[in-house]
């Protein structure tokens, strides 16, 4: 007899392991999730949105909003060859990184292929904390090999982390008791006791991925669920919110910040040659260092600089508001000489114009470009050619973000 | 003395969208503003220590997204938030809810009425359609019919060929929808009372007409024009208030050269051979500039800053008989928490919006009855929202206010001219009524803005408290507005030109009139057009 039509058969025993993992912050979290909007992320089972993705968006630009980072992978690099062992994993110089600051880095293979971008958080003389989107595990085991005191250690489930985002956060975090929280700076690490325990370890720092004012919260799962409480409870008047992915993704983009997957192709996972990308086409140059000790694809990446990369990517602003999504851009209005595509592209709503990333034919960067937009209106396909305006700002960059303490809100 | 280019009256968010397009051109522009502060009904004031009232407007849906790209306000400091839900209280019963998710929409229209649940897809479609073909027409300058100058001609046979892209039958709808009441017009698609009400209730804001009245329907459709991000008839809030739309705009046309004077009320505008050549300031200065653009009601600049000497025939009473009648009020009210409402569940996504105390549309009649009469309901619509539950700027943390506008409201009593006591008792049928469904309301109250159209003529300078510088209703739109003959922003004294709400599209903060006039000027004096032409989401 076929199992689903037996009416004593246990469903959830027999498909649990086909459930997605939950977050420490799920138990609460998941109550925020009305509509049911789930998606996945590493495994997890993870918010597209909560209530509404633009009220969303909102509350990160507007008051300020959570979101949910324990998917996100996290490893401890220990021992006395840390620094040497990251520093040859690395692109970014990282031998000066002080105790309690964070830096942005990207890793490559020895092709000076981009494997993942992330964040690395020097905790102590010996100790850092690196962070990426997808695992890395293998790849920095491999990385590791020749060093003698080095370890590295996937902590991913047993840290909890909050992304806390948005123009009322620093008043939210003070509320909560945490003195000073308004001196920390950019890319800055502080320690407290949470709850006034000593015991009980909350550290924060001042990062993020959506531009604008906003912190990093870490804390061991246990505290997880007390956490979110304090938190939710001290942004009560501050119109407090979940955001999910859609949101986030908005965020980015008028940051102009990139993803895996979409702005880059992980090199492990290509399939096609030169189907991934350097740090140097995603305009990410500044992140490799040629004066730091020998590193993993130095030897590539100087040549793809001295040759200049094939494809750069860059900031359009496009006319009209048609989103761009997946069109291809051309050198004139007759789409005759195609020079590059679009990887994300979006109306954004508090710059109020149509904005994209975009990977051009670096020689055609200082010339016309025109998008060909596909559309639909009524069922009806639609097409339009519309001019690029090359944008080398990110579309959204207050200076609260910058500032410390924070601009009033 | 220093002789400007132009010289605009009026701060308010037309007059300097005015400036900032004649300042981006290159001309040497000044605006003088009566009052020490700029903005006119597109204000922000702290009239309470922590609170941040919109006295007049107070939120945003007009304002044209194509200027607010173009003069890249978001650079300037403005950002608009979309309303997340909408509440409509009938006289007694469940209220009306309107989600922002369509299917959660959907199922709560349906516990109201199903027909009129399946009925709003149509009415929806329908409106959108009207609205469309209105909206292209907000940043051109409507024809005159009567010229037959080749810029006429062709612009009245581009809005000949918008209508008869409707299709014959949509055509017959149109014009019946121009002169028909918002009553008449809803019957069509709803039965549910409540549902009615709600939806005729946008048809009589700012405006001295009822819900029966032949050209409600219009003004229902200027209100459910605008559109936030595309999202046609969607309303935001400008965060930090309405100022933030004026003072974005101030620091744009600041950032071209423009020059803003505060306390500098005019007296008069100065003519000289039938050319305006400047104004005479109430302290008595007397400024000089190549052309005048006021940005003052149709009525106040010619009968109250003209000399009538100085006016052709005619034209002194065509502006004392233009249509601009008060007949709404404002209360802004802080507040020590937020109220609650009952049958409401504890919700806050839904307090993120308006609430209409609309009743029923029984109820909506009978208060302009009472406006008919001289009087101001005890039971009148208000359109309340309390910005402060989504932006964080505009009262201390846990505090709120709440703006309420109030249809009716006379602009004299039929006992006599308004004072203290009466306006005080108009403050009270507002608060009462807000009490009636929210038991307590009272007593969150610390602060409270009564303003009668005597208050909003005498601070903000519009006519009557007329919100939109001059009725909206057929006589006085498109090449109507403000008189037949004078719709091109051009006035009958040389060199004198016109660019608020009286002006085509009209009331609302849209920045069109602002931005049109200005394309005017710049095409007079020979100078490059620095008015973008209008893009968007339905092309």
């Amino acid at each position: 007899m076929n199992t689903l039509m037996n009416s004593n058969h246990d469903l959830a025993a027999a498909y649990e392991d086909e459930q997605l993992q939950v977050t420490h912050f799920h138990a609460r979290s998941s109550k925020f999730n009305i509509r049911e909007a789930w998606t996945a992320w590493n495994g997890y089972k993870f918010a597209d949105y909560y209530y509404d993705a633009q009220y969303e968006y909102f509350c990160v630009r507007n008051s300020c909003a959570t979101y949910d980072i324990c998917p996100m992978q996290k490893y401890y690099i220990t021992g006395k060859d840390a620094m040497t062992m990251l520093n040859r994993l690395v692109t970014r110089d990282i031998s000066k990184l002080n105790i309690n600051r964070v830096t942005y880095l990207c890793w490559c293979t020895d092709d000076g292929r981009m494997i993942d971008d992330g964040t690395v958080f020097r905790l102590s003389e010996d100790k850092y904390m690196l962070t990426s989107g997808s695992p890395c595990i293998a790849w920095f085991k491999k990385a590791a090999v020749g060093y003698d005191d080095v370890e590295v250690t996937d902590v991913s489930d047993e840290i909890a982390a909050l992304a806390f985002q948005g123009p009322t956060s620093c008043e939210v975090l003070k509320k909560m008791g945490l003195e000073g929280i308004e001196n920390l700076k950019p890319f800055n690490i502080m320690h407290f006791p949470f709850k006034g325990d000593s015991d009980k370890k909350l550290t924060i720092s001042r990062t993020g991925f959506t531009g604008d004012l906003g912190y990093e919260l870490w804390i061991d799962p246990s505290q997880a669920l007390d956490l979110w409480d304090e938190l939710y409870l001290a942004g009560e008047d501050y119109n407090i919110h979940p955001y999910g992915e859609t949101a986030l993704n908005m965020a980015r983009i008028e940051a102009g910040f990139i993803l895996p997957g979409t702005e880059f192709n992980e090199a492990l996972k290509t399939v096609h040659l030169h189907h991934d990308q350097t740090p140097f086409e995603l305009n990410l140059g500044w992140l490799v260092d040629f004066k730091k000790p020998h590193f993993n694809g130095r030897t590539a990446l100087l040549k793809d600089k001295t040759d200049g990369p094939e494809y750069t990517l860059v900031k359009l602003d496009i006319d009209g508001n048609k989103a761009a999504d997946d069109s291809y851009l051309y050198d004139s209005k007759k789409c005759k000489n195609h020079i590059g595509y679009i990887t994300s592209t979006m109306w954004s709503p508090v710059v109020k114009a149509n904005i994209a990333l975009a990977m051009v034919k670096t020689k055609y960067i200082k010339g016309q470009i025109w998008a060909e937009i596909y559309y639909s209106k009524e069922i009806r396909p639609k097409q339009k050619i519309v001019e690029c305006t090359v944008v080398n700002k990110p579309f959204w960059a207050p200076a609260r973000a910058r500032a410390t303490p924070p601009l009033r809100y | 003395m220093k002789k400007y280019d132009a010289i605009i009256i009026g701060a308010g968010h037309n007059g300097l969208t005015n400036g900032a397009y004649l300042a981006k051109a290159g001309l040497n522009v000044l605006v003088v503003e009566k009052n020490a502060y700029i903005g006119g009904a597109a204000v922000s004031r702290e009239l309470e220590n922590g609170w941040i009232y919109s006295n007049c407007s107070y939120v945003s849906s007009m304002l044209r997204q194509t200027i607010h790209r173009d003069l890249n306000l978001t650079k300037h400091g403005l950002v608009l938030v979309p309303y997340l839900g909408t509440v409509n209280f009938g006289d007694n019963g469940k209220p009306l809810i309107h989600y922002h998710d369509g299917n959660v929409g959907y199922n709560h229209l349906r516990q109201h009425s199903a027909h009129d649940a399946d009925s709003m897809f149509k009415f929806q479609a329908d409106l959108t359609r009207y609205a469309q073909l209105i909206r292209k027409t907000l940043m051109r300058t409507p024809p005159n019919p009567t010229s037959f100058k080749p810029r006429d001609i062709k612009e009245l046979l581009w809005l000949a060929k918008q209508f008869w892209g409707l299709g014959e039958k949509e055509l017959y709808e149109y014009m019946r929808f121009f002169t028909t009441s918002a009553e008449e017009f809803l019957d069509d698609y709803f039965e549910n009372d409540l549902i009615k009400a709600a939806m005729a209730s946008p048809g009589i804001i700012g405006t001295a007409l009822g819900v029966y009245s032949p050209g409600s329907a219009y003004i229902l459709l200027h209100h459910v024009m605008g559109d936030v991000d595309g999202n046609i008839g969607a309303w935001g809030l400008a965060r930090g208030g309405m100022g933030a739309i004026s003072n974005a705009i101030a620091s744009a046309f600041k950032g071209f050269g423009g020059e803003i004077r505060t306390n500098a009320g005019v007296q008069q505008v100065l003519v000289e051979n039938g050319k305006a050549v400047g104004v005479v300031l109430e302290n008595g200065d007397e400024l000089r500039a190549n052309i005048v653009v006021s940005n003052l009601d149709a009525k106040r600049t010619f009968t109250k800053c003209m000399d009538k000497k100085d006016l052709p025939p005619g034209i002194y009473e065509k502006a004392k008989n233009f249509k601009i009648r008060g007949s709404s009020g404002k209360v802004n009210i802080a507040l020590s928490g937020l109220p609650k409402f009952t049958n409401l569940p504890d919700n806050k996504f839904i307090n993120q919006g308006g609430q209409g105390f609309v009743g029923s549309l029984e109820t909506m009649e009978r208060a302009y009855d009472c406006w008919k009469h001289g009087l101001f309901s005890d039971d009148p619509f208000i359109e309340t929202v309390i910005p402060s539950a989504w932006d964080p700027t505009v009262a201390p943390p846990g505090k709120h206010w709440m703006s309420c506008f109030v249809q009716y409201c006379p602009p004299v009593l039929a006992n006599g001219g308004w004072n203290a006591k009466q306006k005080e008792a108009f403050g009270q049928s507002v608060i009462d009524k807000i009490e009636r469904y929210s038991p307590g309301f009272k007593d969150l109250i610390v602060h409270k803005e009564i303003r009668t159209p005597v208050e909003i003529e005498n601070e903000v300078g519009l006519t009557e408290g007329n919100i939109f510088q001059g009725e909206l209703t057929i006589d006085q739109l498109l090449f109507n507005r403000p008189f037949p003959g004078y719709a091109q922003y051009r006035m009958p004294i040389k060199n004198m030109y016109m660019c608020g709400a009286s002006t085509h599209p009209g009331g609302g903060v849209s920045a069109a009139c602002g931005a049109n006039a200005a394309r005017e000027i710049l095409m007079d004096l020979r100078k490059p057009n620095t008015v973008p032409e209008d893009s968007f989401y339905d092309e």
